[in-house]
């Protein structure tokens, strides 16, 4: 393999099936669950080098790709990236629920025999960790040097270490949030009706009947509006102004006219190609209930075998503003827990965790680096 | 390291927790880790200083000292800490007398070092030159210098004591930052380190 062109490929691999079902946080059992994941770079012998990588709302394995079949997150992670495939191990699965090859609302029900649809249970965060945690299993890795994710991502990686702060030595949460907003929810419950009141949305039942195309248009509309959110004012600005899209003179009729509007429309469209309108509703609804400092005695473990945290906010992050990062980053410090936050200044929003800020990329860097070295040292 | 952040080492109390405001790139902390069996936490906003915390493995938190509630060292909860470390801060700040209230209500105990304006030196450059000292102790220009708040060691005394402090051990630091005695402190040293309870 020549270096700096590490290939990788999705595999999927069954981690829980009739014998061994998957008991959720509500008590409901999924007798088979599919994942599908990609590692990149080479586990050493004493397995002391896996960083394992969660994926945010509309995310899937492929965190690192190449020219041609870019990965999502390939800033982050990467040969020679602060997540650096040359010297770790590097894992991402396909969350619980998604629709990028992990088992989700669209899969068949075995009991059934077709598609659950709403008949798939509710989820938490705490069940993609708990599916992630026997991925971990799966691949002979007992301790991560790290966990790494942004928004979403960054929650599951916060509920790992309250779990299980013995799995995973460094932690790093990235535009992420312990508690949403009552803004965070309103902006959820908008989307997820925009898909349940389409009409082909049918009360979920779409699945049952083969033509169907299912509710495009409440999905397309959902992501439109969050790509709003994802995005800063003065990020939306600088992009495309009031920019016209064709031509020097508008239109003034109600189609596509301004060089947002496209932006937005094809974001929209080219979603549905790739993401499922029952895995928005799922995951948006954990988000929703997301709320690991509540629980009695959340932070008993992590106390006892500290996790090591990096939280890091974007100052013009309005998704998940500074505030919720310094939630996470105090609660744990104040409780003892070594933990480092940082704000970094960046003009591009919530979208800031995924692209190229060399301030936020370095740190991230640094907290890796000194977490490699310690674990050499030890 | 800076000869009065081994000054300042010598006092702290094995397997304290500390934090540290203005902790620069982690230097004493990290001391202070290693061999003193003490664990905690930086406060610094500067990137590149808290980079290098980080790589140090030195935890730290980017916060603005000069912010009010409810960012700033408001987040910082009661009792959290056994000591505040404030080293060549405190005259940094905006209100260094909520500086030392904040200390008083995270730890109720902390080390202060800082510049003395009163310095025989400073007074000379003043009294005969006319000017605004520059020295080791205060080494910046007037119109490009974070010493917004400079003060005598009489005057730090003094505010240290309306705030509720006792000054439980005092050295006096000469020309190069190296401890010194001497009966006239608020003249003779460049500066000072106050442990405080």
């Amino acid at each position: 393999m020549a270096p700096g062109r590490i290939e990788s490929t999705t595999k999927t691999v069954v981690l829980f099936d009739a014998a061994r079902p998957l008991v959720l946080e509500s008590g409901e059992r999924l007798e088979h669950v599919e994942v599908a994941f990609e590692t990149w770079g080479e586990l050493n012998a004493d397995a002391s080098n896996a960083v394992f990588v969660c994926h945010a709302l509309t995310g899937d394995a492929h965190a690192s790709g190449s020219e041609v079949d870019p990965g999502w997150w390939d800033t982050m992670v990467g040969p020679g990236k602060p997540v650096d495939t040359e010297r770790f191990f590097v894992i991402c699965p396909n969350l619980l629920g998604g629709c990028r090859g992990t088992t989700g609302p669209s899969s068949i029900d075995p009991g059934t025999g077709s598609a659950y649809g709403l008949n798939f249970p509710l989820l938490s965060i705490r069940d993609f960790v708990t599916v992630h945690r026997a991925l971990l299993a799966h691949l002979g890795v007992k301790r991560l040097l790290a966990g790494v994710g942004g928004s979403l991502g960054g929650m599951q990686v916060l509920q790992w270490a309250l779990d299980a702060p013995e799995e995973i030595a460094h932690a790093v949460v990235v535009a992420a949030s312990s508690r949403l907003s009552a803004q965070n929810i309103a902006f959820s419950a908008v989307a997820r009706s925009a898909i349940m009141g389409d009409p082909e949305f049918k009360d979920g039942l779409f699945l049952d009947s083969p033509d169907a195309e299912g509710p495009r248009t409440g999905l397309a509309i959902a992501r439109m509006m969050a790509h709003i959110t994802y995005l800063s004012e003065q990020a939306m600005a600088e992009k495309f102004g009031r920019r016209i899209q064709d031509g020097a003179e508008p239109r003034r009729r109600f189609g596509v006219d301004f060089a947002v509007e496209s932006y937005l429309e094809h974001q929209g469209s080219t979603f549905l190609d790739r993401f499922d309108p029952f895995s928005y509703l799922y995951l948006t609804r954990a988000l929703d209930y997301f709320d690991p400092f509540a629980e009695q005695g959340a932070l008993i473990r992590v106390i006892a075998q500290p996790t090591r945290f990096l939280v890091v906010a974007f100052d013009s992050d309005w998704r998940f503003s500074t505030s919720h990062s310094r939630r996470i980053a105090h609660t744990l410090e104040r409780a003892g827990v070594p933990t480092s936050f940082r704000e970094i200044s960046s003009p591009h929003g919530h979208d800031s965790f995924l692209l190229e800020v060399p301030d936020y990329l370095d740190t991230v860097r640094a907290f890796l680096d000194h977490a490699s070295e310690a674990a050499h040292a030890s | 390291m800076r000869p009065d952040l081994e000054v300042i080492a010598g006092l702290v109390p094995h397997g304290a927790r500390v934090l540290d405001l203005g902790c620069g790139d982690g230097q004493l902390l990290q001391t202070l880790i290693q061999q003193r069996g003490c664990s905690g936490t930086g406060v610094e906003n500067d990137p590149e200083s808290l980079i290098a915390a980080i790589r140090r493995g030195v935890s730290v938190m980017e916060v603005d000292i000069d912010d009010e509630d409810p960012a700033g060292l408001a987040e910082f909860a009661d009792s959290t800490y056994d000591l505040v470390i404030v080293s060549q801060t405190l005259q940094t700040t905006r209100r260094p007398d909520r500086v030392l209230d904040h200390v008083q209500r995270i730890a109720g105990r902390g080390i202060i070092s800082v510049p003395n304006f009163g310095y025989w030196k400073h007074r000379f450059q003043l009294l005969v030159g006319g000017r605004m000292p520059v020295s080791s102790a205060i080494p910046h220009p007037w119109y490009d210098t974070p010493n917004i708040h400079l003060s005598s060691l009489r005057d730090v005394e003094t505010l240290i004591a309306e705030r509720g402090f006792e000054v439980q051990e005092q050295v006096t630091l000469g020309r190069d930052g190296f401890a010194i005695r001497t009966p006239v402190p608020n003249v003779v040293a460049s500066g000072a380190v106050y442990l405080l309870g």
